[in-house]
């Protein structure tokens, strides 16, 4: 009998403590592949954040580190800096990256730092109950939004890929979906490129992940899944967003 | 060995480096600023790496990474900037990672001022950050000491597995002085719980403070803590002058005992039995060794540059059996040997 599907060993054999419907599975699943893929997994130290996917480390089977909340890509820099030759990724969500991580997230792009950044953004603090995110879309009831999130009030999204579009050391800046197979093969080829671009010294790559929370969202999974193409998508498009070589390839030739 | 005349802040960063510091991660303030700009001209040069961060809170977190990932590493600032970094220093000591942290003190609170004060010793002693956890804290008194202790702080920390600081001041930090650097072979312990790749030869290791199991969470604490009380067995450091006949000890660290101690030389020369004790460290506070030189004491005076920090461990380790004085200057403002004397003079009429 041949194996046609098996666990990535990039990630640990343990059972995993996200919701039902809940894509991290997923997105842990493309990146121990792609650590796999590239046979990097002796040599590649992972970065936690602070949020659902906290205990990543108890799942990927690199060198883990956990950061304190939004400063995954300051402890990445620290690392990358002292072991150049160490592939270094960050995984964060929402809130971490995109609010109180901001100042981190950007100053690591700016200096072209050469690391790989996995965004999941599913639009709500999941962790701690569901609360409104810098990427709660207007509209959207959370915990702390109960009456909708109103712009006048509360403030528009922030558009991670776009922003960082425009800073000089972003080799890679790509919005991606997993809500069908389609999609998720996309998303695992913007991945492998991220990896691919670290491995070659490009420069400083993130793929965003639209993921969904149906806990704190009050969906099924299915329905959840409906979200991500009905109103996630629209507002956040998928796409390339950025895409250029920050440094000289210093591995070639 | 080579006299050379260098500055505090400049001689704490060569001396950095020669105690094998690979990484330095800091943001500007004054007035530590010599010694950012010291290694950011010399560090790359010798194979490490000088790396200006966003901010104070960015800089410690890549202190936590490079020290996570198996290197000597190292920032600086002064006050307001380390309250920034109190997040950090908390997870770095809650990890079990070991490195360096320099305060070179101004006054506060708030923005203050930037002239030298002592005023971040209750910040450095007891509370750099949430959760149970201790700081060693090495509070040089000259510029060569501020060498030895820097040579020093990498070898506790890592020995230790715990973060440990420099409490100097603008003071030390701005001043020149002669100096001469130990020719130590600096030994770097291996640290096989570094997140460096495991090569595929070790299961991954994981650097990490969370404990969602109270048990957990309370045993790498009473683990912590048994470290604890090892560094307060073999660490505590403290100098003593004239304590033997000693009636009055005056106790002062860092800038403010070279004050006291020209008014201890002063008040020897009328004839008061005065001896001035200098703590090294402030935590672990060197209590065996206050008892030991207050040992014929009628009276203790304090003398720091802020409002009375040291006070409360002078009591605490003397078990409040003898009355403890205060005098001090602060806001950037530095006692005159003038005013400490007065205050010797004083205390020596009243205890007649």
């Amino acid at each position: 009998m041949s194996v046609v599907f098996e666990k990535p060993n990039a990630l640990c054999d343990v059972s995993m403590h996200y919701c039902p419907g809940c894509t991290h599975g997923i997105i842990h699943r493309m990146v121990a592949e792609v650590i796999d893929e590239t046979g990097i997994c002796g040599n590649t130290v992972g970065i936690c954040p602070v949020g659902c996917s906290v205990m990543a480390y108890d799942y990927f089977n690199c060198d883990m580190i956990e950061a304190p909340h939004g400063r995954a890509p300051a402890v990445a820099t620290g690392v990358k800096r002292a072991n150049p030759d160490t592939v270094v990724f960050t995984y964060q969500g929402d809130g971490d990256l995109a609010a109180i991580g901001t100042c981190e997230i950007v100053h690591a792009a700016a200096r072209g730092e050469n690391i790989t950044v996995i965004f999941v953004n599913n639009t709500i603090y999941g962790m701690t109950g569901g609360q409104m995110a810098p990427t709660t879309i207007p509209g959207q009831i959370t915990q702390t939004t109960p009456y909708g999130r109103d712009p006048k009030v509360q403030g528009f999204p922030l558009k991670v890929c776009e922003m960082l579009s425009e800073v000089d050391g972003v080799a890679l800046a790509q919005r991606v979906a997993v809500d069908s197979v389609a999609h998720i093969k996309e998303a695992k080829k913007a991945i492998r490129k991220a990896f691919d671009n670290q491995i070659c010294r490009r420069g400083f790559s993130i793929v965003e992940v639209l993921s969904t929370c149906p806990t704190n969202w009050g969906m099924t999974p299915s329905e959840a899944m409906e979200r991500v193409r009905t109103e996630m998508i629209p507002y956040f498009p998928l796409g390339v967003y950025k895409d250029a070589v920050v440094w000289e390839d210093k591995t070639k030739g | 060995m080579e006299k050379v005349l260098m500055k505090g802040n400049e001689a704490l960063a060569e001396a950095a480096m020669r105690a094998g510091c690979k990484c330095f991660f800091g943001y500007p303030i004054t007035p530590q600023t010599e010694i950012s700009a010291y290694l950011a001209k010399n560090m790359a040069k010798r194979g490490g790496v000088f790396l200006q961060a966003e901010s104070e809170i960015a800089a410690i977190n890549m202190v936590l990474g490079a020290a996570a990932s198996g290197v000597r590493a190292m920032t600086s600032s002064s006050g307001p900037g380390i309250s920034l970094k109190s997040e950090g220093v908390s997870y770095i000591a809650g990890s079990d990672l070991p490195c360096v942290i320099v305060n070179v003190q101004r006054g506060g609170p708030g923005l203050g001022g930037i002239q030298p004060s002592q005023s971040d010793y209750w910040q450095a002693t007891r509370a750099l950050g949430h959760g149970d956890f201790q700081m060693v804290v090495y509070a040089p008194a000259s510029v060569q000491e501020t060498i030895d202790m820097t040579y020093l702080a990498f070898d506790t920390a890592d020995r230790f597995r715990m973060p440990v600081m420099i409490l100097s001041d603008g003071l030390l930090g701005q001043m020149m002085e002669p100096v001469v650097f130990p020719q130590i072979e600096v030994k770097i312990p291996e640290k096989p719980w570094a997140c460096c790749g495991h090569k595929n030869k070790r299961p991954h290791n994981i650097i990490n403070s969370l404990y969602l199991q109270p048990d957990e969470l309370e045993n790498s604490v009473n683990e912590r803590f048994k470290r604890y009380e090892i560094v307060k067995r073999e660490c505590p450091a403290a100098e003593s002058s004239f304590c033997e006949d000693a009636e009055i000890v005056v106790c002062a660290f860092g800038a403010a005992a070279r004050i006291a101690k020209s008014a201890v030389n002063t008040a020897r020369e009328k004839g008061i039995k005065v001896g001035l004790f200098r703590p090294q460290t402030l935590y672990p506070f060197p209590v065996e060794l206050i008892e030991k030189a207050c040992r014929k004491a009628k009276i203790v005076l304090s003398v720091e540059m802020n409002k009375g920090q040291m006070v409360d461990d002078i009591r605490l380790a003397l078990n409040c059996r003898l009355p403890v004085e205060f005098f001090g200057r602060h806001g950037g403002n530095i006692p005159t040997v003038k005013e400490v004397s007065a205050q010797i003079e004083s205390i020596s009429e009243r205890i007649k």
